[in-house]
């Protein structure tokens, strides 16, 4: 069935008016919106800057660690055109490597990234070939529905055999940082650091090795690539490992911070997804910002709607972009 | 006799790229109309514009005395403005009879109608055979009298043909053609954009030469043919119809 | 392609008659059907009512997203706006649930109206439809949650009444009325479904769904049709959601609005048969049981499953595991494939 179009089916952008370059205008729609933004939550919290720069600190640390889950998601998505709806519960495996690791060996939860990542990856290798790759040319209908199914079956495996039971990690105790007046514990910035490295680290892969070339040769161009002599589906199995293992990483990265579910990745999902539609699909760098604005949008969201979820601040900045630029803050034109 | 379409100083640009500018021409009840032009002259902008698929930037079209400037592609083929694509665009999976009844019925008539009427036509376009064919198996030669037969179920008063021909072998544009001038003989007017020269030249009254977005010419096929800016148009870019006979 | 020749193919028109193919095997379905609840117990017929369920749900989800093409990823709104419905009309104001289900019905339609306008006035397609219908559904839950007004994450409790009362819709646990009910009311989606399906609108949906270009240049007004095929989708959700509150006598925001919920609309049809009249049936009868066959084995595994004693999980597992099989081997859903097969012959 010819279900679902290709994802970037954006509607033609406004015709650059008063002289202002396209890519500029976006982004000065987004400060000026984020200004609006700000001073309603100044309002809000009766004039308190501290809450405020609470809010910017939290928000941009946890931004950090949406946007490198982000980044594996447009990463899949710029080169295999697949949605990852399972990214999230690769998120949740990551934590609970760490916490099996960590709980059952006494190892400290970041040096369980050791492990992690390589069976993230190991993981993903395994997914891409014998499942994924199979339905490669399929309709986007039918990838979606297969990731949104391994992704069930990750989460509910993990039920089954930790049962929902919150766990946690623990780490040596957790210093806290004073930045501006806002508290920001020990954890909360080395998730955010790591993050940062990790996506530094996949940014300099890509652009500067042999692979991430051909990864990028393939996203730009599956034919042209696979006619000078990319082994496409190989690539298609590396790029949905690396992309799976950003969640992972993620996962283990966050572990001291969030109490441990079977669906304690769920939130990542979501975000990410807003984040990558924010950040434009395939888009990197529109990732790893967007991942930051997404962070400080569910800050914000809690301020200025304090009685329901932080989520709801996500989802209205989720709808305004679908509605309003769904081909991103960081592309050009449609 | 007044003019059944009439397009006055049309200009259609997107994001500044200038695809159409003051192209005005009329057309005369039952006339056949050709439009040709080099690769990127407009003449798809063109057909998009009259059509409906979307509003020219400046300029009107008038159909039967009407102003349909604006009016959209639906509201035009109900209303008898017809147009075909060149790309084929059947209703994979439904049945060869199912595409043409859904036009049909897009007209008005009730189920029971739309699906006489459609097996009526498929007879006629010579498609019978495969009425119950689902709609996605059929050859090329299939699928494009399928796009005749989808338009001929509206009743179309003015038929747009974007190259009806294109993806045919030669033996089997003249079925085609015959159909067409058949359509024409029954009082209807055909505007079609071709690069099979043969055929424009064969068919035309008139013939309508755009190129980057302009009028170059317009008249009968033998004026046009001569006019040497046209000829100096065409040396630029290749005539794609090398059978040309 | 010879049409020398004088056309003598034989004529492919039928009569239209009510009573087709699907009509007469929905008829023997109910048939079949009627005496089920009086040869199960309790539990069974448990598992018969969710099938029930598990089939209005999925037919939803497939009008506008297996025939329509328009993947929606927030179905869980429209069988949460009917629970939520017959609910509040029930518990504040003692109103019979009939009477929410036609409410129901009305702002579940009105909800999908609204928001398919906002996507296509935007030109949101494919998978950028389904994540805002994903959000919408989200947001709506997450308001809910939050109100006091719908008594927030509590939720509404059913009250509880002596006997039999159709009026009420409500019979005692494990009485055959509920089946019958629901029965009833399934036959009654499936005839409209399949009504629908036959009719000019039906035709336009698919139509609409294989070439949207193509259906606009013949004269088929699209967004009247999409939006009418979400209306009815939207509407036959809240049956579902309806039905489903007065069996468990219990709904909250996350069991009317929660992402599983939508997830179970779209794992039905696909593993039925995207696309048909009978796909959600098959996947209903597929799915539905297999809560509880997992949950017995969980309680009391073989020896070579001990492990998996007292935990949870496993249900959903299964069927993860059915729909990458159904995506992978049979991408036309179970009973897609036998049709295909069927008429291929």
């Amino acid at each position: 069935m010819s279900a679902t179009q290709a994802p970037p089916s954006a509607p033609e952008a406004d015709v650059a008016s008063r002289g202002i370059p396209v890519n500029l205008r976006p982004i000065l729609v987004t400060i000026a919106i984020a200004a609006v933004v700000f001073f309603l939550a100044y309002l809000r919290t009766g004039g308190s800057g501290l809450i405020l720069t609470q809010a910017l600190v939290t928000g941009l640390l946890a931004g950090g660690v949406y946007g490198l889950v982000a980044l594996g998601l447009t990463l899949i998505f710029g080169v295999l055109h697949i949605i990852n709806f399972a990214t999230g519960a690769f998120v949740t495996m990551g934590m609970y490597v760490t916490y099996v690791l960590s709980s059952n060996f006494g190892w400290n939860p970041y040096l369980t990234l050791i492990v992690s990542v390589p069976s993230l990856l190991l993981l993903g290798i395994a997914i891409q070939k014998f499942i994924i790759n199979r339905a490669m040319g399929e309709s986007h209908a039918n990838t979606l529905l297969l990731t949104l199914g391994i992704g069930l079956l990750i989460e509910n495996t993990l039920l089954l055999i930790f049962s929902g039971n919150p766990q946690s990690v623990r780490t040596e105790q957790d210093r806290i940082f004073n930045i501006f007046g806002a508290v920001a514990t020990q954890s909360r910035v080395i998730a955010f650091i790591g993050a940062m490295i990790l996506a530094l680290a996949l940014f300099i892969m890509l652009q500067r090795t042999s692979i991430g070339t051909a990864i990028r040769a393939v996203a730009a161009n599956p034919t042209g690539a696979r006619l000078v002599g990319i082994n496409t589906k190989r690539i298609y199995i590396i790029t949905f490992a690396l992309g799976i293992a950003c969640a992972g990483a993620a996962g283990t990265m966050v572990s001291p911070i969030v109490s441990i579910t079977p669906v304690a990745g769920e939130v990542f999902n979501i975000t990410a997804f807003v984040i990558v539609v924010l950040g434009g699909l395939g888009k990197v760098l529109g990732a790893v910002i967007g991942g930051l604005i997404v962070g400080l949008a569910e800050q914000f969201g809690g301020i200025l709607f304090p009685d329901q979820s932080n989520l709801l601040g996500v989802f209205v900045v989720f709808v305004l972009i679908l509605f309003l630029r769904p081909q991103g803050l960081f592309s050009s034109g449609s | 006799m007044s003019p059944i379409v009439t397009v006055e100083h049309i200009g259609k640009s997107f994001k500044g790229l200038r695809a159409l500018h003051d192209v005005s021409f009329t057309v005369e009840p039952g006339e056949v109309l050709g439009i040709i032009g080099p690769n990127g002259a407009g003449k798809t902008t063109l057909f998009n514009c009259m059509a409906g698929m979307f509003p020219p930037t400046t300029g009107t079209v008038h159909y039967e005395g009407q102003d349909v400037t604006g009016w959209s592609d639906a509201r035009l083929a109900r209303a008898g403005l017809v147009r075909t694509f060149q790309l084929m665009r059947p209703f994979g999976s439904m049945t060869v009879l199912e595409n043409v009844a859904v036009a049909a019925a897009a007209r008005g008539e009730s189920e029971k109608e739309a699906e006489e009427e459609g097996w009526e036509i498929l007879q006629r376009v010579g498609l019978a055979q495969y009425a119950t064919r689902t709609s996605k198996d059929l050859p090329t030669a299939g699928l494009k009298r399928l796009e005749l037969a989808r338009a001929l179920a509206l009743h179309p008063r003015v038929l747009m043909l974007d190259e009806v021909l294109a993806g045919l072998v030669p033996t089997e544009r003249q079925p085609v053609i015959d159909l067409l001038l058949s359509i024409r003989d029954e009082g209807a007017t055909l505007l079609f954009v071709e690069h099979v020269m043969a055929a424009v030249m064969a068919l035309s009254d008139r013939v309508l030469v755009l190129n980057q977005g302009e009028t170059l010419a317009f008249g009968k096929p033998e004026e046009v043919v001569a006019n040497p800016a046209v000829i100096e148009a065409y040396l630029g870019d290749e005539v794609t119809d090398a059978d040309a006979h | 392609m010879s049409d020398t020749l004088v056309q003598t193919v034989p004529s492919p028109l039928r009569k239209r008659r009510f009573l087709d193919n699907n009509v007469i095997a929905l008829i023997v379905l109910v048939a079949l059907a009627v005496p089920l609840p009086l040869l199960m117990d309790q539990g069974q017929e448990a598992v018969a009512v969710r099938v029930l369920i598990f089939a209005m749900l999925g037919m939803s989800w497939n009008i506008m997203s297996g025939f329509g093409g328009m993947f929606s990823f927030g179905h869980a709104a429209y069988f949460g706006i009917g629970g939520y419905s017959s609910s509040i009309f029930l518990v504040n104001f003692g109103i019979s649930p009939w009477i929410g289900m036609i409410v129901g019905m009305g702002v579940a339609a009105l909800y999908g109206v609204i928001v398919g306008w906002l996507c296509f006035r935007y030109k949101l397609k494919g998978t950028y439809f389904a994540l805002a219908t994903f959000a919408f559904a989200e947001m709506l839950r997450i308001i809910v949650q939050s109100a006091d007004i719908v008594n927030s994450s509590v939720g509404y409790n059913v009250p509880l009444i002596q006997g039999s009362d159709w009026w009420l819709m409500q019979f005692p646990a494990g009485s055959p009325n509920y089946f019958w009910l629901g029965l009833g009311l399934m036959a009654a989606c499936l005839l409209v479904t399949i009504v629908f399906m036959r009719s000019k609108a039906g035709r336009f949906t698919v139509a609409i769904r294989e070439d949207e270009t193509a259906a606009s240049s013949l004269g088929v007004p699209v967004l009247r049709f999409k939006l009418t095929a979400i209306a009815l989708s939207g509407s036959i959700g809240a049956v579902a959601g309806v039905f489903y509150t007065q069996f468990y006598l219990f709904i909250d925001p996350e069991l009317a609005f929660g992402a599983y919920r939508s997830i179970e609309a779209i794992l039905i049809p696909v593993v039925g048969g995207i696309g048909t009249i009978w796909g959600p049936i098959v996947g209903a009868v597929l799915l539905a049981p297999l809560n509880d066959i997992t949950a017995a084995i969980l309680r009391n595994p073989p020896p070579f499953l001990d492990f998996l004693e007292g935990r949870t999980g496993l249900d959903v597992m299964l069927y993860a595991i059915l729909i990458i099989l159904v995506i992978l081997f049979l991408p036309k859903g179970v009973f897609g494939t036998i049709k295909e097969k069927v008429t291929k012959r």
